[in-house]
């Protein structure tokens, strides 16, 4: 198959039509607009439903109508928008229906920049809205993953019914690679006798987040809680680099889970024994297997564009038994790989590093 | 003698007993839209959408598919509803908080688009579920819970006309205001949600049918006391009327 | 004069009264008993037959408790 060059955001985009994604509702917001501005001339052609609503709190809940219905449906924003989707999120996720949300992240709090940034690592993956949920969180490191993953967001959404997203930043949205763009025969999608398409020849259907009583709405949490099990269970990712005798392991993920293998090759180039170990699902996130890989280092490295958020996770996966060591720039600020290079120099030789 | 049935439970309805306090007038427009759906035949294909407010749990109370929508979101859902099935009828069922505060920004842009969908309207110029407090549409001098010296339009605001500003929406298809408070008003109601639906069907654009319902409960009148209010203090300020009917609907009567 | 008659479901009325001010030989009335629920339910007085099944009634309760009946259809 040929390589053709792409956008990030367009990458995402196109993935998304393969997968048979057969609505798209969206708000323009930088570092995501050429997504929906490629949804917009695309999903027109072909016929599917493409709106721009008139916020992102439209934009979810006309996701959450399409998805009652049991269609493919997706939307894209960055972290301002992703904040106000919240709402939503929450209600799709406890109505049990299937979505996809790609959040190219920027800088925050507030309105912050347009520059990459990793800030919304908590809200992505802690939940976000209101009440007991996490949803599915994927994060790209190169276009051809986060084309592959987009993919992948849908099939997942569909499996557990329940909300499906991309954790991308600006620097994955605004870059452009070489990519292959797979043809997808049209979707096996799971049946789907709860969707609201009219009640002819069967009882009705509905679609509500509201349980009164105590006991209703546990037993809808108890049954959210088996799923996210079962997702736990069944779609941990990541990838590992260079962790043959590696003392020192970077955790990185997305933008810095690609800047970091840069930097690892060029410590080992230097004889530093360093390897990269990338979450690539962020929930759920692969404890075991970075307990499993620290057995065997002398320090992590954990390096975010952002405070030190997945740093509280490999704190939980590795229970502080080894010296955990943060890197994090944020504000927009995506580092060099020299910087980063720079810290795992500290770690090595800890007196010839700068305090 | 044999006799048959000339008034009876329409099949849109479920048989379900509503949580509607006593002589709420919701109980009234549920049944008025179920006999519209049931003689324009499009039950099986018609889905409803509910609000946040009294009327969260009307899924139980039709016999339709039914979604239960985030606090004054129904017309987004909706909108994701139809456009991925315009050949379904879907309608949201909305008070006045919901519609009119939380939720502007949705009605008013699903009325722009023109949105293929048909809003019922519930303007009962309180908030009921919550027990009284002040709604967007609570009368000037109007006391609630949260106006307890009644409400003072120059810190409260005024109370908003929502037929009237959906009205000039462009998408706007059909948009107008009736009340429940006697049979021949009923009866005016029940044209009004049914040229409402003809109107999806043709697929002529965004509809609207605001009605002035009552809240005996949070009033502090009796049921039929809440109706005289109605008409008495209601209908002036929010004047019965076709706000805008498009020439395509016109010729749907 | 059609003639009619109407059966009030007495555990769906809510004895809200809607009904009683419109009938136009002023047939419905609210009884003196309570129901399941604890309402005075409201219910047929037409020893005379009046009732012509024109469901007006019918059409200001907000239960769907009143059903009408009418000869011939």
């Amino acid at each position: 198959m040929a390589k053709i060059l792409m956008k990030g955001n367009e990458a995402i985009a196109e993935a998304a039509i393969r997968a048979g994604c057969e609505a798209y509702f969206g708000y323009p917001i930088t570092p995501q607009t050429e997504l929906l501005e490629y949804m917009s001339r695309r999903m027109v052609e072909l016929g599917r439903v493409f709106l721009q609503a008139e916020s992102e709190l439209s934009a979810i809940n006309m996701v959450y109508g399409a998805a009652c219905a049991g269609a493919r449906v997706m939307t894209s924003t960055s972290s301002p928008g992703f904040s106000l989707m919240q709402e939503g999120i929450s209600y799709i996720v406890c109505s049990e229906v299937p979505a996809v949300v790609i959040n190219v992240m920027r800088g925050g709090p507030g309105l912050g920049n347009i520059q990459p940034s990793q800030g919304d690592y908590f809200q992505m993956t802690k939940g976000g809205g209101h009440g007991d949920y996490n949803v599915i969180v994927l994060a790209p490191a190169t276009l051809q993953e986060a084309i592959d993953l987009t993919i992948l967001a849908f099939d997942l959404a569909d499996k557990y019914r329940s909300v499906a997203t991309i954790i991308a930043d600006g620097m994955i949205g605004q870059i452009m690679e070489p990519v292959e763009l797979p043809e997808i025969e049209p979707p096996k999608r799971p049946e789907q006798p709860w969707a609201l398409t009219g009640a002819k020849g069967r009882e009705k259907n509905i679609i509500t987040s509201l349980y009164l009583g105590g006991p209703n709405l546990e037993k809808v949490n108890l049954r959210l809680q088996e799923t996210l099990e079962e997702i736990k269970a069944n779609e941990v990712r990541y990838a590992e680099y260079m962790l043959e005798g590696a003392e020192i392991v970077v955790v990185a993920y997305g933008t810095a889970g690609r800047i970091a293998q840069t930097v690892v090759q060029e410590a080992r180039e230097e004889g530093i024994p360093a390897g990269l170990f990338r979450p690539i699902t962020m929930f759920p996130f692969p404890y075991d297997r970075l307990d499993e890989v620290a057995k065997s280092v002398e320090h992590l490295l954990v390096f975010e564009l952002n405070a030190g958020q997945m740093l509280e996770d490999v704190r939980l996966a590795t229970r502080d038994r080894l010296p955990i060591h943060f890197y994090g720039k944020m504000g927009g600020v995506v580092p060099s790989p020299a910087e980063v290079l720079a810290q795992i120099k500290k770690i090595a030789s800890p007196q010839q590093g700068e305090r | 003698m044999e006799k048959k049935a000339g008034f009876a439970k329409p099949e849109a309805l479920t048989d379900a007993l509503t949580h509607y306090c006593p002589g709420c007038t919701h109980g009234i427009i549920h049944r008025l839209i179920a006999e519209v759906i049931d003689e324009l035949g499009i039950r099986e294909i018609t889905i409803g959408i509910a609000p946040v407010g009294c009327a969260v749990l009307a899924y139980n109370y039709f016999n339709l598919d039914f979604a239960e929508a985030a606090h004054g979101r129904a017309p987004a859902m909706a909108t994701g509803l139809k456009r991925v099935q315009p050949d379904k009828v879907v309608f949201t069922y909305q008070g006045d908080g919901d519609l009119a505060a939380i939720g502007t920004a949705e009605i008013v842009h699903a009325a722009s688009r023109g949105e293929n969908i048909t809003t019922i309207f519930i303007n009962n110029a309180i908030y009921g579920m919550t027990g009284g407090q002040m709604a967007p549409t609570t009368l000037p001098g109007q006391v609630t819970t949260s106006t307890p010296f009644g409400r003072d339009v120059k810190l409260a605001g005024h109370p908003l006309r929502v037929a009237e500003l959906i009205a000039t929406t462009s998408g706007a298809a059909y948009v107008v205001r009736r009340m429940v408070t006697k049979p021949a008003t009923i009866a005016s109601a029940k044209k009004a949600i049914k040229l409402a639906f003809q109107a999806q069907r043709a697929e002529l654009g965004f509809s609207l049918v605001e009605i002035l319902s009552s809240c005996p409960t949070n009033w502090g009148l009796s049921p039929l006391e809440a109706l005289e209010w109605v008409e008495e203090n209601m209908a002036s300020y929010y004047p019965l009327g076709d706000y805008k009917v498009i020439d395509e609907v016109k010729s749907l009567k | 004069m059609a003639k009619g008659t109407i059966l009030i479901d007495e555990d769906r009325c809510k004895g809200c009264e809607l009904c009683t001010t419109v009938c136009p030989f002023d047939l419905v009335h609210i009884a003196n008993h309570f129901n399941a629920k604890g309402y005075r339910p409201s219910t047929l007085v037409d020893p005379e037959g009046k009732c012509t099944g024109c469901t007006l009634c019918a059409r200001m309760c907000p239960d769907v408790a009143i059903t009408v009946y009418r000869e011939g259809g």
